[in-house]
Parts: structure tokens; C-alpha cells; sequence
């Protein structure tokens, strides 16, 4: 489509100052690190595995799934790398290791991305509650946080994830009620110097509804540190789904890369010395899990700044 | 006097998660689908000994007064009887316990000695080309799933190099004449080298990262310029003066990562066959052992708020500045 060309100068002059690209905006509104290097490093692993989950039925060689055969009619198991024209090899069951590292981009993207924003949501809602009517609400809420920090963890995990249908769900769920804890608390806090602002006060004399000055006047206010925690949430989520699925208490009809691991660790593959096998999805979980590290310890040093 | 009630509320605020905690695990027990109502009934159990274990439980008592003789039978320390191992559950904990906290400490001293010790350094040569390696690199240790780099050293160095055995906590036919005996025995320490190095891989992070950061922040102080223009050398100033005051938080850390690393055993201990309380609890609730899988969460759990409120008190205690607010 061709553009109408209008001078550049005539724009700034009589429209006043530019605005910024919406996504730089948007970057900026959330304090996202676009000048450091380990943290476009970071935003482009991510991006990286967001294009292999979304496109994974034309990245992939193989159905994840599907029992493979040779050319020779042969069951295709515990192939090499490159054997057969198997791209990173075939598990102990003839299947194509390098399709289910591709689909298994899908289960973390969901699994991190839904888990991390039920934490995010979950524990600003509740940290801007307790922090803003504070007394008696501050109070049960702060205890339901000690409580949260009082169950650990895993284990919680491991008990609802057997007693429960096996679903990478339960990881999700698990992740709300327990880990909303450290967002909760540290969004409190904030929100408690927040409320003292001047402008917090002008609203409220002006007669602006709890609702309105929390959701106007507060709530934008956090919205980098609820993304801040959302964020370092997608690693949690995503180490956690690898070690409830190795522990085998995942969701058998989803490929993950903690799925693959639990089968490589059944199968012998250490004995077998199938590095090509239990290496690549480990590798996966630390490049995803230390980009969202990459990009939050920026964030979090450019907070301690301001 | 302010101390005194601060200390009690904070023994109330204990007592209140200690009783939620013991509840939540009621109600997840009892209420799940998968249906583990009758939690403490094995079916294999004699008709005699079902209806035995009924009336001590109360399973055939509406939910609340199962509630009360539950909370009554926990304050005694009655913890119910393994289906597996027909044996009560307690003595069963008791056992796996101490190879748990062996695995645990020794990692985490590990880790500890060594993150305080390279966390000191890298705030030393802040800019340096070795700092700007050295954090991403530890961040990355801490991205890893531990089973994963479990893996990894099993599959070197005992498949492959055949440095050390691949799992549990003795060779095969071993035989010790006492507990003593078998954790100061060469078998036992070279099973446990590589479970124990897994773990403090893992764990050198937070204490190597925390030091380096309470570095910077002490190096900025008055009292450390004043060393400075006193004239002591570097080493110190560093050491003398600044280490040790960064040294506080970092400690009080301990007492949480130790709380933080009994959850982690819980998949490291599998990798390994190692028979500790985390292996326990995912073998418990995979073979539907209700009441042992229960009672390893129970300690567990009971660990990690211990901790939470130790550090909190060893925070406060160690650092004056604190107040009990």
C-alpha cells in the first residue's frame, strides 16, 4: 500500500511532540529492559519458543507420539542423532526426540504463561486489597500468606497432582493457591506507600470509591511489579510441570519436556549414555527459565533504582 | 518487654500455621476425589484390624469429630500405620530422617562455603571481565531443574567414568553394625558425593548472590571508607570490615534454604534412590500409601516453618537494627 508522503517535519510541527510506537510504550509502561544485552538476549530466547510452540505442527518432523519404522521395516528405537534421517534421534520406543522437543515448547508456553499470570493476578489482587484497606483485611490476608509459606511446596503439588485427574492443569492450579504468597506481600508493601501519595488523597477527598482510586490510582502503579513477578512465575511453572511430570505424576497424554525426561530416566537412557536424549530438554527448561531470570534481574535492579 | 510479646505473637502466629497446615492436609486427605476416605484402611487388612483401625481413626464418625480425633491422635504423635510397610509411620519417618538431613547439610554447607566465599570475590572485581561471566553463569544453575542435572552427573560419573555408585546409600550386601558406623563408612560417603554435589550445585546461588549484592551495599558505608582512609590494605577492608558485616542476611538465609531444600530432595533423592523423606512421599502417594505420604508431608512441612520462624528470630537477633515490629 503505498504511503502518502508527507514530510516528517510537518507532522512534529503540527501535531505536536511524537508519540512512541505503541510497542515501545508498551515496553516502556511495563519497564522492560530493551538496552541491556542479557535481556534482549532473554526477549529473543523467548520469542525463539514462542514461534516453535505456535508453529509446532510445521516445525516438527514427526507426530510426537506415533511409534516410528525404519526404511528397512525395523522398530526406529534408540536411533542416533542424524541415523535414518532422525534430526536428534528416537527414543528407546521409536519415537522422534526432535518432535517432541518442538511440541514440548507448547505444554511450557501454556503451563508458564496461564500459571504466571493466575500468580501475577491472584497476588496483586490480594496484595492491593490488604495493602490499601489494611487493618483487620490486612490482617487474615497477611496470615493466609504465612500459612501459604508454612505448605511446601512440591510435595502440595505432588498430593493434589495424584488425588486429582493427571493434568497439566494441576501444576497451574497448584501454583495459584499456594505461590501468590511473595507477589501478595511485596505488592502490599508497595501499596502501602502508595496510598499515603498526594494524589492518592486528592482522589479520595474528591470522593473517588475505594474502587475507583484502587483500580485509577493504584493499580497502574504495580502493574511493572506484578509483571515482574509474573514473570520469574513462568520459570517456576515450567520447572515444576518437569518435575511432577518426571516424578510421573504428569499428564501421560501431553508431550512436555519434563515428560521426556521421565521417559529417558525409565528407559535406561543414562546407562545407555543417550546424552542426545536427557540433554536437549534440560537445555530447553535452562534457556527458557534463565531468559525470564535474564530479563527480571534487570528489571529488578532498574526497581531498586527509582 | 516489646521483645518478649513480639516473641509470643510470633509463637501464635507458629501455632495458627501448624493447625492450618495440619488442616488443609485433613480436608485433601479426606474431601479429593480418588477417594482416600478410608485413608488408613488397607484392604489387605484383617476384618479385625479394619474395624480396630475404624474405631482409632473414627471413620465411621460424621467429618468433624473425625477432625477432632485426627488433631488428638497428631498431638500425640500418632501418625497411623504404613499400608506398605506395616509398620507405624512415626518409626518409619524416624529412619528416613536422618539420611534427609545428612543430604541436605552436607549440600548445603557445601554451598554455602562456597557462594559466600566466590559472592565476596565477585563483589570484589564488580566490572571485572570474571563478574560479567560469573552471574550469568550462576543464574543459569539456578534455571536448571535439579533432577535434570542429576541426571547429567549420574550419566558422567558413574555410567560413564564409573567414579561412583548410581544410587541408594550402600553397596549391595553391606552390612554395618550401627548407624555411626554406616555414615562414617568410605560405601556410604561415595554414595553420597553425588546427590549431595547435585544439591549444592543447585543451591550456591541464592548464598553467592545475596553476598555479592549485601557486599556492594556494605562497601558503600561509612565504616568501611573510614577503614579505607585509615589506610589497611585492601584485603582488609574486605575481608575485616566489610565481609563480615555482609555475612548477617546471608546466614539468617540458611535457616530458609534449609526448609527450601527438603523440597527439593523430594525429586533429587528419586534421581538417586536416595531412601530419604522426599523419595518416601513420592513413593507413599504413588502407591496409595495414605498415611506414610501424610506423615512425610506433616515433617516436611513442620521443617520449613520451623525455619521460616528460626531465620526470622536469627534476623533479628543478629542484626540490632531490626526491630520486632
Amino acid at each position: 500500500m503505498p504511503e502518502i508522503a508527507i514530510p516528517k517535519s510537518t507532522i512534529s510541527k503540527t501535531a505536536g511532540i511524537r508519540r512512541p510506537h505503541i510497542v515501545v510504550r508498551i515496553f516502556q509502561a511495563l519497564k522492560l529492559p530493551v538496552n541491556d544485552p542479557f535481556a534482549v538476549a532473554g526477549l529473543v530466547i523467548y520469542l525463539v519458543f514462542v514461534v516453535a510452540a505456535v508453529f509446532a505442527d510445521q516445525i516438527a518432523t514427526h507426530d510426537p507420539t506415533e511409534i516410528l519404522y525404519t526404511p528397512s521395516y525395523d522398530l526406529a528405537a534408540d536411533l542416533r542423532p542424524g541415523q535414518d534421517g532422525f534430526l536428534m534421534g528416537t527414543t528407546s520406543l521409536g519415537r522422534d526426540i526432535f518432535s517432541q522437543l518442538v511440541y514440548g515448547s507448547r505444554s511450557a508456553l501454556l503451563i508458564g504463561v496461564t500459571a504466571a499470570f493466575m500468580v501475577a493476578l491472584i497476588g496483586s489482587i490480594i496484595g492491593l486489597v490488604a495493602g490499601y484497606f489494611g487493618r483487620w483485611v490486612d490482617a487474615v490476608l497477611m496470615r493466609l500468606a504465612d500459612i501459604a509459606f508454612g505448605i511446601p511446596f512440591l510435595p502440595f503439588v505432588i498430593v493434589l497432582a495424584a488425588f486429582l485427574q493427571p493434568s497439566i492443569w494441576n501444576v497451574v492450579i497448584a501454583m495459584a493457591l499456594v505461590l501468590w504468597r511473595d507477589t501478595a506481600r511485596v505488592i502490599r508493601s508497595q501499596v502501602l506507600t502508595l496510598r499515603t501519595r498526594g494524589y492518592v488523597e486528592a482522589a479520595r477527598v474528591a470522593g473517588s470509591s475505594d474502587f475507583k482510586i484502587i483500580l485509577r490510582h493504584i493499580a497502574p502503579n504495580i502493574l511493572p511489579l506484578s509483571f515482574l513477578y509474573g514473570s520469574i512465575a513462568i520459570g517456576w511453572a515450567i520447572l515444576t510441570e518437569a518435575s511432577i511430570s518426571f516424578l510421573g505424576f504428569g499428564d501421560p497424554d501431553s508431550i512436555s519436556w519434563g515428560y521426556m525426561l521421565q521417559d529417558a530416566f525409565a528407559s535406561q537412557a543414562l546407562a545407555k549414555q543417550a546424552y542426545y536424549w536427557f540433554v536437549p530438554p534440560g537445555v530447553c527448561i535452562i534457556l527458557v527459565v534463565s531468559a525470564g531470570f535474564f530479563i527480571t534481574a534487570v528489571m529488578k535492579t532498574s526497581f531498586s533504582r527509582s | 518487654m516489646s521483645n518478649f510479646k513480639a516473641v509470643g505473637s510470633r509463637l501464635l502466629q507458629l501455632a495458627l500455621v501448624l493447625w492450618a497446615v495440619v488442616t488443609i492436609l485433613f480436608l485433601m486427605f479426606r474431601l479429593m476425589p480418588g477417594n482416600p476416605m478410608a485413608a488408613y484402611i488397607d484392604p489387605t487388612f484383617t476384618l479385625e484390624q479394619q474395624q480396630q483401625l475404624m474405631a482409632q481413626f473414627g471413620l465411621d464418625k460424621p467429618l468433624w469429630q473425625q477432625y477432632l480425633i485426627y488433631l488428638g491422635n497428631l498431638l500425640q504423635g500418632e501418625l497411623g500405620q504404613s499400608f506398605r510397610y506395616r509398620e507405624p509411620v512415626g518409626q518409619r519417618i524416624w529412619i528416613l530422617l536422618p539420611n534427609t538431613l545428612i543430604l541436605t547439610f552436607s549440600s548445603l554447607i557445601i554451598a554455602y562455603a562456597f557462594g559466600i566465599l566466590a559472592g565476596a570475590y565477585l563483589a570484589w572485581r564488580r566490572g571485572s571481565w570474571v563478574e560479567q561471566a560469573a552471574i550469568p553463569m550462576v543464574l543459569t544453575t539456578r534455571a536448571m531443574p535439579e533432577f535434570w542435572l542429576g541426571m547429567v552427573l549420574l550419566a558422567i560419573f558413574s555410567f560413564s567414568l564409573g567414579w561412583f555408585p548410581a544410587g541408594g546409600t550402600r553397596d549391595p550386601g553391606a552390612e554395618y553394625s550401627g548407624l555411626l558406623d554406616l555414615y562414617t563408612s568410605r560405601d556410604f560417603l561415595a554414595h553420597l558425593v553425588l546427590p549431595a554435589a547435585t544439591l549444592a550445585i543447585y543451591s550456591q546461588g541464592l548464598p553467592l548472590l545475596l553476598m555479592r549484592s549485601n557486599m556492594l551495599d556494605v562497601m558503600k558505608e561509612d565504616f568501611v571508607t573510614m577503614a579505607r582512609i585509615k589506610g589497611l590494605s585492601n584485603w582488609t577492608v574486605v575481608v575485616r570490615h566489610a565481609a563480615r558485616n555482609a555475612l548477617l542476611p546471608v546466614m539468617t538465609s540458611f535457616a530458609i534454604a534449609v526448609g527450601y531444600q527438603l523440597q527439593g530432595n523430594v525429586v533429587v533423592e528419586s534421581v538417586f534412590s536416595w531412601p530419604g523423606l522426599g523419595r518416601e512421599l513420592v513413593n507413599a502417594v504413588a502407591a496409595s500409601d495414605y498415611p506414610l505420604a501424610q506423615g512425610a508431608f506433616l515433617m516436611i512441612a513442620l521443617v520449613v516453618i520451623l525455619m521460616n520462624l528460626l531465620a526470622d528470630m536469627l534476623y533479628a537477633i543478629l542484626d540490632p537494627r531490626v526491630s520486632h515490629a
